[in-house]
């Protein structure tokens, strides 16, 4: 193993060592490599605690496998030129080895496997065990929702409120199939088991946003099943906790400086931002798109003032009473061809927000007379806003070809408020969903 | 190799028109009900390579709908099924009968010295019991197809609306099959060994068949009941899985595996019995140690059974199993070292000649060691837990499957091709193939190890579109794979026209199946042979060679 030497050295060091540590002379070297291994194998940011110990096992691993291939590579390339077939009927040496040979080496692998091991379980123990001051959240998913609970305060869909340092303990269970709760920047995964409570902890290091994936086939919407955690300064968690709408974490509050302050008395281009703002909070741009692309529910493009088949077969117009109605008591009437499956947003959205999404929506469907063709996002350049999971971006005017710059290593699914304003993309009438 | 199982070589000028297993009977009648093991490893053959083409085709598509994050050209269900009917495929009617019940049935009476199989009639049985199996499988698809994933995983699969019921059926009826062809196979290696085929004489592909056996005999009637239980379930609501009837989903997830994880083994054991024996005929010399890998083949088939948990590490199953689980995996990880070990140590002091089956060799090698040490890897359960549905683990069960079993079943076709038809192929079109499989191959999953580590879950239609470049990397690797194949197909059936004779050993090789003509008589043997040394001994004593290596 000399070609590992070093690395596996400095990964000893950075598996055996607190992080916050005082300065040692080996830590600037350990940050280079464990940025330098990130980058190279394309993991996430490293946004909890757990997330670079399970890292450098990786590293360590990694190198070793790499050099284990390497040597197999070369080996077998040196006999192959070595011994290579001289003339058709020469036959080979008979080598016969005393089996002392291969005891050592095996003996050796398999001490290495079990050092791997040793140090992945501890590690998976330290992933079952939360510290004692865990704060309790209660996660459950649904097909393909994901919704959180607190043990006092509100309750969110598709957005887990966290504070940043200070340990979580999320409690899992589902009300229909198995869906798994995965969170690539924390490096935590838990399945979400119907009829069970499954557990997982993480502490979220820094202020941010994270994606929240499924991970556990759960039917035809389970790629879109996204949602994220947003981990907030312990001051804007405890704010949010008592009620007040919570700040989008820094990045975004420094495009919104007071988003959240919804007073109903604003003037209405900036209750249009706020509701955007507040529909990706609670999560309905997962179901609902905002560029007219099939969604779990119907789209908000055009959807204010059409006409709306009921599964009743009644028709009604979508004005702003059909529309709390569908927040608060979502499955008195439901538009035909959707499923039942919407939450009730009773108690966990207050009326402004209400009133700034129905803005929101009138602006996402201008008259009829000034809908004129529908924009296409350049292929490959700007899927973010191209679907209904993504829909919360979409793509700005003018065809720019990647998400927000600098965004997280995997997009926010839903809701990020750093993109400009929404532009009202008018649609041509054909393409009104008239579903 | 003038041994006494060389009988019929003395008349040796016979140039392979006496009466081959291929000549004796013309008629369709006699391939359909034929009870010749070697006819029925060939209907086997057909039948896997279709199921190859059918599967291969729908992960074509599937890698072509993943070229853009958002959907390309079908919807959400499409694909869900897509990817099932891939997996299902590929593993029941590819992967678990492709080596056993082709190349198995064709060479197993042969290299042991034997005129058939045990049961003969059961042998062809088998035939129409995977065709019957592929049936309703295929069946299922037209209905409306699956679209659970290959795992079957309720209470999704007990409550879909799609055809869950025919497809499981279908593959309990192809589970009958691969019974049938593990009872057959057992017998006969304890029953049928001609004189002087000791065990310790046997050769490595007939004890990993051996092995390969047992774990079908003894893990496949859970695989029966687990997925009787799910069609029971989705059909008649039994609830033994539907937690809302007080069923519990995990004990799927147990019993599913206890069959699938051993079916891994099922795929690959046979694929380094066919390594081991490419090694030691293209290195003409003797198996480094053959006591090892014949320890190292049971143990696999053995310690198979015991880590089927760590499919489950996130699941919600106990901390001290996913402990349990873990560490037992690193013993069929140790086992699986102790072969690579041999295969490489074996060309020391060889007589290498790079043929293409050495080619496909050095594939397999290279890949399923990358396979087996993220295996290792995932085994540690703390950096499973963040590679665990995602595709990381495709990339490396494909390393595993592809770049294993699919290796191993490339050199076997052109290794054996000559003993099959008594021609040969184009050297240089096999090797062009060769390196287009091998070089797809790399560039098709490899990307997939950083999709994983970057956390896109596998089974996801639409992704984030940061993961873009890397699904474009890998949609092109598959086109090269399918170029590859198709290649291959070319070549070897102009080559069944018009190949030049090979001769009954082209490869010179010291295995008892080379010492028969190529192809071989109905009956395998002139007279049956008798054994006096080993299946990999270059050196009898009568002929001591220098080596000049």
């Amino acid at each position: 193993m000399s070609i590992t030497g070093a690395p596996a050295a400095a990964m000893a060091v950075a598996l055996a060592q607190d992080p916050v540590q005082p300065r040692h002379p080996w830590d600037a070297l350990v940050a280079a490599l464990n940025e330098f291994y990130r980058r190279a194998l394309g993991l996430p940011e490293q946004a909890s605690t757990i997330a670079p110990t399970i890292d450098h096992l990786h590293y360590f691993q990694i190198t070793v496998m790499f050099a284990v291939a390497g040597v197999i590579g070369i080996v077998t390339t040196v006999f192959v030129f070595r011994y290579r077939r001289r003339a058709p009927d020469q036959i080979g040496r008979r080598v016969d080895v005393p089996h002392t040979v291969e005891v050592p080496l095996y003996t050796g692998l398999f001490a290495l496997f079990m050092l791997f091991w040793i140090i992945g379980f501890r590690q998976f123990t330290s992933l079952e065990l939360p510290p004692g001051d865990a704060l309790d959240v209660y996660v459950s998913a649904k097909q393909w929702v994901w919704k959180f609970a607190y043990a006092e305060g509100p309750t969110s869909v598709g957005v887990l409120y966290v504070p940043a340092g200070r340990p979580v303990r999320l409690r899992l269970t589902s009300r229909d199939v198995i869906h798994s709760f995965f969170v690539p920047a924390f490096r935590i995964k838990r399945d979400a088991v119907p009829g069970m409570y499954t557990a997982i902890w993480f502490e979220a290091v820094r202020p941010g946003r994270y994606p929240v994936l499924c991970a556990e086939l759960c039917g035809v919407g389970h790629s879109r099943m996204r949602a994220e955690v947003v981990v907030l300064s312990p001051q804007a968690f405890d704010d949010w906790r008592q009620g007040r709408p919570a700040l989008p974490p820094p990045d975004a509050a420094a495009a919104t400086p007071d988003a959240g302050r919804v007073s109903g008395l604003e003037p209405v281009d900036r209750l249009v931002e706020l509701g955007r703002a507040a529909a990706a909070r609670h999560g309905c741009l997962g179901c609902h798109s905002v560029d007219g692309s099939p969604g779990q529910g119907p789209t908000w493009l055009n959807l204010f003032g059409a006409r709306e088949t009921m599964q009743t077969g009644e028709v009604i117009y979508v004005n702003a009473a059909y529309i709390t109605q569908s927040m608060m008591d979502p499955e008195a009437e439901i538009v035909a061809g959707f499923p039942p499956i919407m939450p009730s947003f009773q108690g966990r959205i207050t009326p402004a927000e209400t009133a700034a999404i129905i803005e929101y929506m009138k602006a996402l469907s201008p008259a009829p007379g000034l809908r004129r063709g529908r924009e296409y996002a350049p292929v490959g350049g700007a899927p973010a806003g191209a679907a209904g999971a993504a829909g919360a971006q979409p793509p700005p005017a003018g065809g720019a070809t990647t998400g927000a710059p600098g965004a997280a290593n995997v997009q926010v699914p839903a809701g990020s408020t750093r993109a400009a304003p929404p532009q009202h993309r008018p649609a041509d009438p054909g393409h009104e969903e008239e579903r | 190799m003038s041994t006494t199982a060389t009988a019929p070589r003395p008349a040796g000028a016979r140039p392979g028109q006496e009466r081959s297993y291929l000549g004796v009977e013309t008629t369709i009648r006699s391939w359909l009900a034929t009870t010749d093991h070697k006819r029925i490893g060939l209907l086997f053959l057909i039948a896997t390579a279709a199921a190859l083409a059918l599967g291969g085709s729908l992960a074509l598509a599937m890698r072509l709908e993943l070229l853009t994050p958002e959907p390309l050209f079908m919807d959400d269900l499409a694909y869900n099924r897509l990817f099932t009917l891939h997996g299902v495929i590929m593993v029941w009617l590819f992967m678990i009968p492709v080596i056993p019940a082709s190349f198995g049935n064709f060479l197993l009476p042969l290299m042991i010295g034997a005129r058939d199989v045990a049961f003969p009639r059961l042998n062809l049985a088998s035939v129409y019991v995977y065709l019957a199996g592929a049936a309703v499988v295929l069946g299922g698809i037209l209905a409306s197809g699956a679209d659970t994933g290959w795992t079957f995983y309720p209470p999704y699969s007990t409550t879909t609306p799609t055809a869950v019921v025919p497809v499981l059926l279908g593959v309990f009826i192809l589970g009958v099959s691969s019974t049938m062809t593990g009872i057959n196979f057992i017998v006969t290696t304890h029953t049928l060994r001609t004189r002087g085929m000791h065990w310790s004489r046997l050769p490595l592909f007939v004890w990993t068949l051996y092995g390969t056996s047992i774990i079908i005999v003894l893990a496949t009637p859970v695989l029966g009941i687990s997925l009787l239980l799910v069609a029971a379930d989705h059909a008649f609501g039994l609830g033994m899985f539907d937690p809302a009837r007080g069923g519990d989903p995990i004990l799927f997830q147990h019993i599913f595996w206890f069959y699938s994880h051993p079916a891994v083994y099922i795929m690959i054991l046979p694929a380094m019995g066919v390594i081991t024996e490419v090694v030691t005929t293209f290195a003409r010399k003797n198996l480094f140690s053959y006591g090892a890998m014949v320890v190292a083949t049971l143990g696999i088939a053995f310690i198979g059974f015991l880590t089927w948990g760590h499919h489950m590490f996130t699941a919600g199953m106990s901390t001290f199993d996913v402990a349990a689980f873990g560490a037992l995996s690193m013993f069929v990880a140790i086992f699986s070292a102790i072969k690579v070990f041999n295969w490489v140590a074996t060309l020391y002091g060889g007589a290498i000649a790079v043929s293409v089956p050495l080619l496909y060799l050095f594939g397999f090698l290279f890949l399923f060691s990358v396979g087996g040490m993220t295996g290792v890897a995932q085994a540690s359960t703390s950096l499973d837990v963040h590679w665990h549905d995602t595709y990381f683990i495709v990339a490396h069960f494909h390393f595993i499957m592809v770049g294993g079993t699919m290796m191993a079943y490339l050199a076997a076709l052109h290794y054996w091709f000559p003993k099959m038809f008594g021609r040969l192929y184009s050297e240089r079109w096999a090797t062009a193939a060769a390196a287009l499989v091998i070089g797809g191959f790399i560039l098709t999953f490899s990307p997939q190890f950083w999709l994983g580590n970057a956390g896109m879950p596998r089974r996801y239609h639409t992704y984030p579109a940061e993961y873009q470049t890397l699904h474009v990397i890998s949609t092109v690797g598959s086109w090269a794979i399918t170029g590859g194949l198709v290649l291959t197909l070319v070549y070897l059936i102009v080559a069944l026209r018009r190949g030049r004779p090979a001769g009954p050993n082209p490869w010179g090789s010291a295995a008892f199946e080379w010492q028969t003509p190529s192809p071989p008589p109905r009956e395998n043997y002139i007279t049956p042979p008798v054994i006096d040394r080993g299946p990999y001994d270059y050196h009898p004593p009568q002929q001591e060679h220098e080596d000049h290596g």
